[in-house]
Formats: structure tokens, sequence, C-alpha cells
């Protein structure tokens, strides 16, 4: 097991060492000069130059690189070029926002998700099961920016339940949320409804059935917790598959999150702050699959690390 | 007890764990002496295409899904012919006199956009773009998805781990960040929209072909082929890519309506396709700081999108289906 944990744990460092690399290469490649970008389109060229310097950017890529990679090392991102502040200090003011709107996510896509996938199971084959597929399908094809806009539309504005955007109370967070997880809880409703299907197939299934445990005890005791298994690795991924949609939610609903400052940094190639925000999701979507791959031999014993 | 041990040392997609697979399951070597004996219902297939097809005419709802998907590339073919008017065209009659949009309505069945344009025109060329994109940058990470994976897991020795850090990499990585940021740096075309997706979408494909082209090469069959001198081309072009083709099929068509979803967000954040090309995305994003007065503008769009999407993902998982009895209502 302790050897297991440090081979993991090195394979995430790598694949964070490679991301850092990427983008930074990236960065280095792109045509945007972020020094053009500060002086303004107005200044001089002795002006871009002195920025230039002063930043940093008239050295070589090796030299660039070792130097962000030390700082980093020490928990220093840089700072903004736009706003002249510390990036790290960015990130700390919008993170909570954003961490917010994952959580209530994937409560939202659970709570749909896997009461709809378990039900669906257990009524195979009948309308319930179709309707719930149907759903599900609905919700994984659906465009999430226009599900927002019309939720706005539907319940904040016409029927006035919620309020139309915003940031601060729970009423804020439920539509962020609920378009976050639309699509989730489709995928959770699938793979539980498949999951559970082929437990109920299982011997230990028949053998619990055999010796006259009540149904309820057969799907409680036996059978929802072997068909949790596939959940949680899918909950470890989606912190990852949750920053793309954390972009586009954040900007139909206005939500002072991390997605929202990548969003205006990419637009003035605020490479300090777009590499913080790389840096920061991929190190939510490494710890989120290091997570679940820790937790799954504790649920399922069958699994032993070597 | 079934050894485990380095099935976990790499993630599991979620459209890996939505295909059906179990986490662990055949993503990595030790598995392949687990999947070598049993013959697996993804080789057999092939023989018997008929069988798949008759399965498929008897999904209604993946013909349902057919149907739609016939009828959108129609749309997006025959625009001109069916377009009521020109997409660009600003009608000085398609704003009310304080230059407000108009609902749906007889002269403009879908109303008109906040320029005075006609929705459904703009909508039926949108077609267009939505499905050259989910095609084209489809079939692009399926090329690249194919032949890395294909490779990495033919070949194996060094390569499979390596080749597995590399897509767990790309999988860390925020795809869409990713996408964002190229399309912001390279203003783009069409062409490099639809490349930009391909290069951050091959990597679930690859990660489907590597898994399956393990539990292939360990099969008798290439053995044989390898005992009469056959070459890594031959036995690779001849003898193992037929039996992904089920595969490549099914994901080709799954992945489509992911890439439509991605497109139009892209549209929709302003980084995709430029306008004044008509997109789905696109629309609802010229839209957007007027939708509570003119809701139409993102409804309309919005299923449009939903519909297509929906459509190649009934398609793709009534082809899983009829292609893996085994699957079938799982």
């Amino acid at each position: 097991m302790a050897h297991y944990l440090l081979v993991r744990l090195g394979q995430a460092l790598l694949v964070l060492l490679g991301i850092i690399v990427l983008t930074f290469l990236l960065t280095y490649i792109v045509p945007a000069d972020p020094a053009r970008m500060i002086a303004g389109q107005s200044a001089t060229a002795e002006t871009v130059a002195r920025i230039r310097h002063e930043l940093g950017l008239d050295q070589s890529l090796p030299v660039q690189f070792g130097r962000y990679l030390s700082h980093i090392v020490r928990g220093d991102l840089g700072r903004s070029y736009a706003q002249k502040v510390d990036v790290g200090e960015l990130l700390r003011s919008r993170l909570p926002a954003t961490v917010k709107l994952m959580v209530a996510g994937i409560l939202f896509e659970l709570l749909i998700g896997l009461p709809a996938g378990v039900a669906a199971a257990l009524r195979r084959n009948t309308w319930l099961d179709q309707a719930v597929m149907v759903g599900a399908f609905l919700g994984v094809s659906a465009p999430q920016f226009a599900v927002g806009l019309m939720l706005l539309y539907l319940v904040a504005f016409k029927l006035q339940i919620l309020p139309l955007g915003g940031y601060g109370s729970v009423a804020h967070l439920i539509l962020p949320a609920a378009t976050l997880g639309i699509a989730g809880g489709g995928w959770y409703a699938r793979v539980m409804r498949s999951s559970v299907v082929e437990v109920l197939t299982q011997d230990y299934v028949r053998t619990a059935r055999a010796k006259g445990l009540p149904p309820s005890g057969v799907v409680l005791k036996h059978v929802l917790r072997n068909a949790a298994l596939p959940v949680v690795t899918m909950v470890g991924l989606d912190f990852g598959t949750f920053m793309g949609g954390v972009v586009v939610v954040e900007s139909v609903f206005g939500w002072p999150g991390i997605g929202q400052l990548a969003w205006q940094a990419i637009q003035i190639v605020d490479i300090p702050v777009i590499m913080g925000v790389v840096i920061t999701s991929a190190l939510a979507i490494v710890t989120g699959n290091l997570l679940a791959d820790l937790v799954y031999p504790l649920l399922d014993p069958k699994i032993r690390y070597q | 007890m079934k050894r485990m041990k380095s099935n976990f040392l790499s993630a599991v997609s979620r459209a890996e764990v939505w295909a059906g697979r179990r986490p662990g399951a055949a993503t990595s070597p030790p598995d392949v002496t687990v999947n070598a004996g049993r013959q697996s219902p993804a080789v057999t297939r092939l023989r018997r295409p008929p069988q798949a097809w008759d399965r498929l005419k008897k999904n209604r709802v993946a013909l349902a899904g057919v149907g739609v998907v016939v009828v959108v590339a129609l749309v997006a073919i025959l625009a001109p012919w069916l377009a009521p008017y020109d997409p660009a065209e600003q009608f000085a009659e398609g704003l009310s006199p304080a230059g407000e949009p108009f609902p749906p309505a007889a002269r403009f069945w879908l109303g008109t956009d906040l320029l005075g344009r006609d929705l459904l025109s703009r909508l039926i060329y949108g077609a267009r773009v939505s499905l050259l994109i989910g095609v084209v940058a489809n079939g692009v990470a399926l090329a690249i998805g194919t032949v890395l994976g294909g490779l990495a897991g033919y070949f194996q020795g060094w390569i499979g781990p390596v080749f597995m850090r590399c897509t767990d990499m790309m999988m860390a990585f925020p795809a869409l960040l990713l996408a964002i940021a190229l399309s912001a740096i390279l203003r783009p075309s069409l062409w490099i929209v639809a490349l930009v997706i391909a290069l951050v979408n091959w990597v679930w494909i690859a990660r489907v072909v590597y898994a399956q082209m393990l539990a292939l090469s360990a099969r008798e069959f290439v053995e044989a082929a390898r005992a009469l001198g056959v070459g890594p081309g031959r036995i690779l072009s001849r003898h193992l890519f037929p039996h992904l083709l089920p595969t490549l099929l099914v994901w080709g068509t799954l992945g489509i309506s992911t890439t439509v979803l991605f497109e139009a967000a892209l549209s929709f954040l302003g980084v995709g396709v430029r306008p004044p090309t008509p997109s789905w995305g696109g629309i609802i994003n010229e839209s957007q700081s007027y939708f509570l007065s003119a809701p139409w503008l993102v409804a309309f769009p919005g299923a449009a999108i939903l519909l297509t999407s929906l459509a190649f993902n009934l398609v793709g998982d009534g082809m899983r289906d009829a292609l893996d009895p085994q699957m079938r209502g799982r």
C-alpha cells in the first residue's frame, strides 16, 4: 500500500510538472506580446522594451522557465500583469466562490443522478426506466450556457423565485449549481443504472436473497455499496470535468470565481494569471483522481494494492 | 482474487465509465491475461455485421436519432435553398420602431435578432458550422487517437506507460481553458476552431483504442501472424485495425455530440467561429445581453444544439448496443 501510494504520488507530481512545462511553452510561443499589452498601443518602443526587461521577458526560455519553476516551488505564482497583484492573492480571493459552486454542483448531480439511476435499475424496462434514460440523455446533450440562460429567464425572471444572478446567499447558488450539474446528473443516472443492473446479476446478491434477506436489505447492504464504486471514480474526475463548465457557468451567472478570472486573463494575455489558474485546476484534477483511487480500496475489499 | 495492481495507476475518464467500462477494467497490461482467453464480443461482432444492423434497425430510439441526424445534415447541405432569407441581411422591418427584435410571427417564423436579421435563416446556416466542425474536429481527433493509442498499445514496452502518463497529463489539463486560450490567441477561422477542438479531444479516443489494442495484440491470431513473419505495419493495418472499427464507429458518433457542444460553448464565449458566420452558440452570445426581453433568441438556438447533440448520442448508443449485445440494456 505504501509503495503504491508513493508510485501514485510520484506520477501525480510528474503530471503536474508536465502541465507546468506545457502551459509555459504555450504562453511562450503565443504571438501576443505581453509587454505591448501592458504598455498599451500608443507606448513607444523604448517603454515596451523597458517593461519587457523588467518582467524578464527578454531572457532566454530556459532562464525564464527556471526562474518560474523556482518561484512556484516556493509557492510564488508571480504577479498579474494587468492588476499588479500577486496571482496567489487573486486566486485566494476567487477560489471560495468556485469551490462553493463546484461542491454545490456535485451535490446536485449526485442528488439527481444516483436515486434516478437506482430507481431505473430496480424498475428495469418499465416506463420509469425509460423516463430516467430519456432525462439522462437530455441532460448529457444539453448546452450548459443555454440551460443557464433559460433557467434565469424562467425561474428568476418570470417566476421570480430565485435571484437574477449575483453572489452571496444559498439562493444565489441554486441556479448556477443546477446548470453545472445538469450534464453530470445524466452521467450519474446512466452509470448508476448500469452498475446496479450489473451487481444485481452477481452471485452474492442471489445468495443474499436466497438466505431470506428482505429485498430492501439486499439493495441497501449488498447492491448499493458495490454499485457505488464507479461513482467514486467519477466524483474524483468531476473536478476536471467541471473546470470547463465553470468558465461557462460563471460567465452566464456573473459568478466571481476563477473561471471568470481565467476568462478575463486570457483576453488580455495576462500570462501569470493564466498559468496560475491552469496550475490550480490541474492540481484539483490530480488530487481528485488521487483521492478517488485511495478511497476505492476502502469501499471494495476485493482490491489490494501490491 | 483478481490482481488489480496497476489498474488504478491511471485515471479512468468519465467517458470510459460512461461507455460501460468499470474503472480499471481493460485499461492496463495485467488485464490482458484476463481478457485474452475470453472471446470478447468486440472481436466476434465484425464477422456478422448483418446481425448488428438488424439489431440497430429494431432500436426505435436510435432510428429516431438517425432521422434527426439526416434532417440536420440535409438542412446544412441545402441551407441556401431552405433559408427564407439571407442570414446576414438586416431588415429594416425586422426591428420595431423602438429598435427591438420581433418574436416569432408570420413574416419571420422564428423572430428576428438584435440586428433585425431572420433567426430561422441564421439557424439553418448555423447547422453548417455545427456539423462541419463536429465531423471534422472529431475526425481529426479520431485519427490522432487511433494512431497514437494503437501504436502505444501494440508496441508496449516502455511506450505504454509513457503514453498513459501523457494522456493523464492531457486529461488533467482543463480542456476548455486550453481551447479558449488557443482560440483567443489565434483569432480563429472555422478550420482552426476544429483543429483546436481535435487537439483537446483526441485523448479520450486514444485511451479507448490503447486499451483495446492491448487486449487484441495478446490474442492468438496476432501471435500466428507474427510467427508467419508478417511485418508490424501489415499486422496493424490488416489484422488489428478491422477489429477496432466497431469501437471507432461508436466513439466517432458519440464524439460528434461532445464536439458539437464544445464548439457551441466556444462560440458562446466569443472565441469560436467569428461573426458574421452564423453559429448556434454565437447567436446566443450576441443575444445574451437582451435575452430577458427576447428569450426566443436563446431558446431556439439552444434547442437546435440540444437536438443535434442528442441525436448523435442516441445513434452512438444504439450502435454500441447493436455491436455489443452484452451491453444491451446496461
